[in-house]
């Protein structure tokens, strides 16, 4: 599960030339921006049936806190 | 629950006017580096869109559209028994717009007339209260004029809303006839949204004062606005369309009978392409029955339902066609509609 969370996760960054792992602070990539953050959102309600509101999604560091509310419900 | 349907209403005629100064999206880099305006711009689709000059209003455009329909169709003004004018960028605080086109356009004094303030759904809130009121007998024609400056709302500046909005005026003609068919409209409102989309300032609740014209940074990323240019929360308002979109669009084709598979067109407003893809996806509708001009006339909030219909289906509408609107935007409000087109007579956009 945790691997193909970073799959995705790596696929809507479009992060290709490295791997990614569940303690990362996502806000760090370089690949972060407002544009990546609707990218995000739109792949957890795809893949996951997760909405999430920008104030809470504040609130999320890691790639873990990412996964954990993601698969919460 | 604001569900509506109506039998014998129908749109006969429509026509555009957009102004003619177009903005190159990618050479808008006036304020940003031309890596960052491209980033933006491939994510939101909008690679042109029209800007009016100084001079030209929201009604300028309307008039212009309003002209070329009553002219190509050969419509007797005397006949105009309603003028709705829809828009958030009117002439004045008051009198209302919709009052001036009465007489710009030369329509009788015994025109029903008022202004819709409302938002990128409001063309749909617009057509079903026209389609409302045509259940009155007296009344046999109906204008609705839906018209939008955006370019003279949003910060430059501010890169989130910088790149998506543009202007156009359009023209509708809603007269009573058996071959319209039937129509239906679901209408909603959230008011606990009402900061997604906003312009603080200028209002009665924030008077303008030499403070609210200020220029200043408003976020860590260094985006620029006063308090009386428009924002825009894209995360939050993307949110709400993944909450309230697809179930409200699903429940208008439960209300209306329809199956997705007989819709002949699919108009949505066109926000962003990023969004208008998201919801094709998760609706599972047919990308071919779904025309955009976001790319060439960008967000022109509630003119872009009826523009999109005059700029890619003209010619396209004779007979029968069952077509899916769908608009959602400030305040927030949205609103779905499957509505019958019966030989709609389409004019070409005109350029003012």
């Amino acid at each position: 599960m945790e691997e193909k969370f970073l799959t995705d996760l790596k696929e809507v960054f479009e992060i290709e030339d490295r791997e990614i792992n569940m303690d990362d602070k996502f806000r760090e990539y370089p690949e972060w921006s407002s544009l990546a953050y609707l990218s995000i959102i739109a792949m957890l309600d795809e893949a996951y049936d997760f909405q999430i509101e920008e104030a809470d999604f504040k609130k999320l560091i890691t790639v873990r806190d990412l996964y954990t509310a993601a698969n919460k419900k | 629950m604001a569900l509506l349907q109506f039998d014998g209403v129908g749109i006969s005629a429509m026509a555009a006017a957009v102004p003619h100064t177009i903005i190159n999206n990618y050479e808008y880099t006036q304020y940003f580096p031309a890596d960052q305006v491209k980033e933006v711009v491939d994510k939101v689709g909008v690679f042109e869109r029209r800007f009016a000059d100084e001079k030209t209003c929201s009604s300028d455009l309307c008039f212009a559209a309003a002209e070329k329909l009553l002219t190509d169709n050969q419509i007797d003004r005397s006949e105009i028994d309603v003028l709705i004018f829809v828009s958030q960028t009117p002439d004045y605080r008051m009198p209302a717009t919709s009052i001036l086109l009465q007489e710009r356009l030369k329509l009788p004094q015994t025109t029903l007339a008022f202004d819709m303030n409302l938002g990128c759904s409001a063309y749909l809130y617009g057509l079903s209260t026209v389609y409302a009121l045509m259940q009155q007998q007296g009344l046999r024609k109906a204008l609705l004029l839906d018209g939008e400056t955006r370019s003279k709302v949003y910060s430059p500046k501010d890169r989130r809303t910088a790149f998506i909005f543009g202007d156009a005026g359009t023209a509708t003609l809603i007269e009573r006839n058996e071959r319209f068919g039937e129509s239906y409209f679901s209408l909603n409102s959230d008011g606990s949204r009402e900061d997604l989309i906003k312009i603080n300032a200028g209002g009665y609740r924030n008077p303008s004062t030499a403070e609210t014209l200020k220029e200043k940074v408003v976020d860590e990323y260094g985006n620029i606005r006063s308090e009386e240019q428009g924002y825009m929360k894209g995360g939050d308002v993307f949110n709400f369309v993944i909450r309230e979109i697809p179930s409200d669009i699903q429940h208008i084709l439960a209300y209306s009978g329809t199956d997705k598979d007989q819709l002949d067109y699919i108009i949505f407003h066109q926000a962003n392409t990023f969004i208008n893809t998201y919801l094709a996806k998760k609706l599972k509708l047919d990308t071919a029955k779904i025309p955009s001009t976001i790319e060439k006339y960008g967000n022109t909030s509630s003119v872009s339902v009826p523009l999109t219909i005059v700029s890619e289906l003209k010619d396209k509408l004779n007979g029968d066609n069952a077509i899916l609107l769908s608009a959602f935007g400030v305040g927030m409000t949205w609103a779905s509609a499957v509505v019958n087109f019966n030989d709609c007579k389409i004019s070409d956009i005109v350029e003012v």
